[in-house]
């Protein structure tokens, strides 16, 4: 039996490392990839809750998650390919036409 | 049966007017008007049979309730129901009114239909004609002082309108003018008459009127006021001094309406009104003499202006004025009977004198001026012999007409007492026969001084023109005879009739007096037409054009109208204009200043407003618009556009967020 606080630690390690890779890199296609971290630290997290606490709950919660997410990586993606195709780069730097 | 006489005329006039202008043959317009007349001039026979034989001597017919009864105060201070009603009054006076206009207004009928046979304007002038005789009849039929006032303008207004006929003549439009707003000013005095009696009696029914005034209801101040007033309506309708100025200019219109119009029957309504209204007139000596006094000197004033005419219809104007002026001396000296005698067989005399001046006209192409005329004796001799006949009846000829009548009223005015009235009488009379026989001499007799050309087409008129002259010239001949006085054995059958309806009249004339004076008007008349013939005749005018140029500024003066229309147009015209000046100055300086002074402020004002609109209003909204200009420009920094940014923002918040509820909860 793997002790709750180990899965709460390594869920929010991989939150974190998802949390840094979305504020520190550049790359839209990483930004992404770590959105997909956070996504899935926060699962780990719920599942782990579920089976501590002897529910289904925090397992079907996660799947919404999962769910979201699958969505959420669909469109990014796309609309990822298209600012490729407009721009030929995936640098988030000349990303700022909503610039004040 | 008598409502039927104004009848016919407005349905001949309504026909003519509004159908027959456009789509009648000039035949059927004649027969029209000429039928309406006729039938008109039956009716009034007809009546006048019923009033002969009728026990009642006025008879009234209401067509309907004008103004319903209602309180009014009276001058008195006493509230009494004044009503009026749209009727007419038949007595002894509208009887010889109404025979006079329709009678000698069927004549005038007959002969326009030869008279105006070239006309372009036929079918209006024959509307015009018979509307006139509506509003005469009405004029003479009316009870009151109101459907009086309805005819006295009607008669004005188609007065006008023929005066005008040739109205793209300047001339004839003018005197159209004149002859309207000369007559506004008497109709305005009559206007003010009727108020004045409305005021003070609560009536202005012939019939009550006349009953007040008998029955002493009248303040005699109020008496003299009302009579003097409607006394000028009088003045200006009959061409009397000093609204005399608009009848010779008026023979501008066709010679039938002269004759009809302005010689026999409009110009005659003055005469009439103060006859109806006798019992008024007879309450204030001073308006007696007013009217006695006006017609001695209009009679007199207006024939030494006949004298130098050389316009034959213009010799015949003035002669109306002058006779219309002796119908005003037998009524200023009481004898209405014989003013109203003297007003019909006038209207037989001066109608035929205007047609036959007329026929004259027509033989000569439109020639008026009598200097181109003479010798037409020989060329028209039954124009001259109708001529004739009026020219001795109007000047007295023992036996005519116009002897009877006019010695009445001479014989009326001795009596009177006032031989002022009487002497000018007498000398108008001789005057009267002298411009007359000026008038026949030049025209009929010496040399021909008209062109070839006009005597190549020189004509006696059709029988259309010439039986109505020859019908006239019969009644001038024996009209006199219904008034035949006792002195020379008749009854005085007219005044007797009109007793009934203008009050009896007693003159107090020893019998050899009133042959006397009969005499007397004879002989001047007699030697007025010798005078006449020697100076025009034996000696060809040259003793009338010595006298001109020996006294040519008296000449002059008399020719020229004794400069009364230039005096007029001085007064009454410049002092329009002087007045419209002071106006027009007012108009521009003052109250244009005021207008132009408001417009200065506003614009001052409004130059206040932009400074304020400017400086303040707009720099409110620029203010707003500045301040979120620089409250955004600091704000915009906020937004790097870079994703990381706001992600750390979103970050940040979360952890502000759980940290808050940390520590909170």
């Amino acid at each position: 039996m793997i002790p709750i606080e180990a899965v709460i630690g390594f869920g929010l390690i991989v939150f974190t490392i998802g949390l840094a890779g979305v504020l520190v890199r550049k790359n839209l296609v990483i930004m992404l990839m770590s959105l997909e971290l956070l996504l899935n630290g926060v699962n780990i997290i719920l599942a782990g809750l579920g089976r501590h606490l002897n529910s289904p709950r925090g397992s079907i919660f996660a799947l919404f998650v999962i769910i979201n997410a699958v969505s959420e990586a669909a469109v990014g993606f796309a609309l990822v390919l298209a600012y490729f195709r407009h721009r030929k780069s995936y640098d988030t730097d000349s990303l700022n036409e909503l610039k004040g | 049966m008598f409502a039927l006489i104004p009848l016919f005329p407005l349905l001949g006039a309504a026909v003519n007017g509004l159908v027959g202008i456009r789509w009648f043959s000039k035949r059927a317009v004649g027969l029209t008007a000429v039928g309406a007349a006729g039938l008109s001039f039956a009716a009034s026979v007809a009546a006048f049979a019923g009033l002969l034989r009728s026990a009642e001597p006025v008879l009234v017919k209401t067509l309907f309730t004008w103004v319903p009864a209602s309180p009014i105060r009276t001058a008195g201070g006493t509230t009494v129901p004044f009503a009026l009603d749209l009727a007419f009054r038949y007595d002894s006076l509208a009887a010889v009114m109404t025979l006079v206009v329709t009678g000698v207004g069927l004549l005038i009928h007959i002969y326009s239909v030869g008279y105006m046979s070239h006309d372009r304007g036929y079918a209006r002038f024959f509307a015009y004609l018979n509307l006139f005789t509506f509003a005469m009849l009405v004029l003479v039929l009316g009870a009151n002082l109101a459907v009086m006032f309805i005819g006295w303008e009607g008669v004005g207004l188609c007065s006008y309108l023929l005066i005008g006929f040739w109205f793209t003549k300047d001339s004839a439009a003018d005197a159209g003018k004149k002859a309207f707003i000369t007559n506004r000013v008497g109709d305005f005095g009559f206007l003010l008459g009727t108020g004045l009696l409305l005021f003070a009696l609560g009536t202005i029914d012939i019939a009550g009127i006349t009953a007040a005034a008998e029955g002493g209801m009248l303040a005699k101040g109020t008496a003299t006021a009302a009579a003097l007033l409607l006394f000028l309506g009088a003045t200006g309708k009959s061409a009397q001094i000093p609204l005399y100025t608009w009848l010779p200019d008026a023979m501008e219109g066709p010679t039938p309406v002269s004759a009809l119009i302005h010689a026999a029957t409009m110009v005659t309504a003055g005469v009439y009104m103060v006859a109806r209204l006798h019992a008024l007139f007879s309450l204030s000596g001073t308006a007696m003499t007013v009217v006695a006094l006006t017609g001695a000197f209009t009679a007199v004033y207006a024939a030494t202006m006949g004298f130098v005419q050389t316009d034959i219809k213009r010799v015949l104007a003035y002669s109306t004025i002058s006779q219309i002026g002796y119908m005003f001396i037998g009524l200023g000296v009481g004898a209405y009977a014989a003013g109203i005698f003297h007003l019909v067989t006038h209207a037989f005399f001066k109608s035929l004198l205007f047609l036959a001046a007329g026929s004259v006209i027509h033989a000569l192409s439109g020639e008026q001026d009598m200097r181109r005329m003479g010798g037409l004796r020989r060329r028209i001799p039954r124009t001259y012999f109708v001529f004739l006949v009026g020219a001795l009846a109007i000047s007295g000829l023992p036996g005519l007409s116009g002897f009877f009548s006019k010695d009445e009223i001479l014989a009326s005015a001795f009596a009177s007492g006032n031989t002022l009235v009487w002497g000018l009488g007498l000398a108008g009379s001789a005057m009267t026969a002298f411009y007359m026989f000026r008038l026949i001499f030049l025209t009929f007799f010496g040399e021909e001084r008209f062109s070839g050309e006009t005597a190549g087409h020189l004509h006696e008129s059709p029988p259309v023109m010439l039986v109505p002259l020859q019908v006239l010239a019969l009644l001038a001949v024996v009209g006199g005879y219904v008034g035949l006085p006792h002195i020379l054995g008749g009854g005085a059958w007219f005044g007797r009739f009109l007793e009934t309806s203008t009050g009896a009249h007693e003159s107090h004339l020893a019998a050899g007096t009133e042959i006397l004076l009969m005499a007397a008007s004879v002989a001047a008349a007699a030697v007025a037409i010798f005078a006449a013939w020697t100076i025009y005749v034996r000696r060809k005018g040259e003793p009338a054009r010595r006298f001109a140029e020996r006294f040519r500024a008296l000449h002059r003066t008399v020719a020229r109208k004794y400069y009364v229309d230039e005096a007029y147009a001085r007064i009454f015209v410049g002092g329009v204009l002087v007045a419209a000046r002071v106006a027009d100055w007012i108009d521009r300086r003052v109250i244009d200043g005021l207008v132009d002074g408001a417009a200065a402020l506003a614009r001052g004002v409004s130059r206040l407003s932009i400074l304020f609109d400017e400086g303040v209003v707009d720099g409110a909204v620029n203010g707003v618009g500045r301040v979120h200009l620089a409250a955004s420009s600091l704000l915009r920094r906020l937004q790097t556009g870079f994703v990381y940014n706001y992600a750390l923002a979103v970050v940040l918040g979360a952890a502000l967020v759980i940290t808050l509820v940390i520590v909170v909860l």
